[in-house]
């Protein structure tokens, strides 16, 4: 994780599908004022897009919370996805390519890692599940 | 916001003119399988260049829209996926397998045309 007292530059609710098209603008918005170039905004976009699905396919509600960072060489941005869902009991199957639980077409999380620099996940069953995960402008 | 659909010929062209919700691109889904029935259409195009991602929800609308058009006697063709948007799908790991695409909606005209030349134009 980065350093926690940054504050959260856009903290966008998500418990239905508009929510989903909301986040992943204000996403991209956030990328391209960071200057990243329009194929990482995009992919930005693309991952909060998935981020999003799951949080309204599997917890029904949660968060997604983005945060502007740098390195001192670049810019990053840092996405960080949580609900209080069921959680994920197996977290090595999650990460498995073609794996879902709801018949879906499992590019899921090992996708959106594929997609990003960094990618983190925590989850607790019974509690819900955090996903953090940074792109690096180039 | 529900994505306008011409009629051209015995085409229907179905042009996304913003980000679609999931509501949106079922609402999609639906209206093009119901309306390549009314209008007797051969061939059906999709015009994604003004969608904004294509995730793996959208994904497999596209393909779900294919197979059933397909199902119901027609062509399909997805057009206008810009370069960005071919990265983000690639690396999310979503190929279209089995859908027809074209660069835009010329070619994919084009591309329909051979699909259905044996067939009388209305």
């Amino acid at each position: 994780m980065t350093d926690p007292g940054r504050p959260v530059d856009v903290r966008v609710p998500v418990q239905s599908d508009v929510d989903i098209v909301a986040a992943r603008q204000k996403g991209r918005a956030l990328a391209t004022r960071l200057g990243f170039s329009s194929s990482d905004a995009t992919i930005v976009a693309t991952a909060i897009s998935e981020l999003a699905r799951n949080i309204v396919l599997y917890a029904k509600r949660g968060e997604i919370a983005l945060t502007a960072t740098s390195n001192g060489e670049h810019r990053g941005l840092i996405i960080v996805a949580c609900d209080e869902g069921e959680g994920i009991p197996d977290l090595r199957q999650a990460m498995q390519d073609g794996y879902s639980t709801c018949g879906r077409m499992g590019v899921g999380l090992p996708g959106v890692k594929r997609l990003m620099d960094d990618f983190e996940i925590s989850s607790v069953v019974g509690k819900g599940t955090v996903v953090t995960v940074k792109k690096w402008g180039r | 916001m529900q994505v306008p659909i011409l009629k051209q010929g015995s085409y229907l062209i179905a042009s996304i003119q913003s980000a679609l919700t999931d509501a949106d691109l079922v609402q999609l889904r639906e209206s093009l399988v119901e309306q390549v029935g009314r209008y007797r259409s051969r061939g059906v195009i999709v015009d994604v260049t003004a969608l904004d991602v294509m995730d793996s929800f959208a994904s497999r609308i596209l393909r779900d829209i294919a197979t059933m058009i397909k199902l119901r006697g027609a062509e399909t063709v997805i057009v206008g996926i810009d370069p960005d948007v071919a990265l983000a799908m690639v690396r999310l790991g979503l190929n279209l397998e089995g859908v027809a695409t074209s660069l835009d909606l010329e070619e994919g005209l084009a591309f329909l045309d051979m699909r259905t030349k044996n067939e009388r134009r209305r």
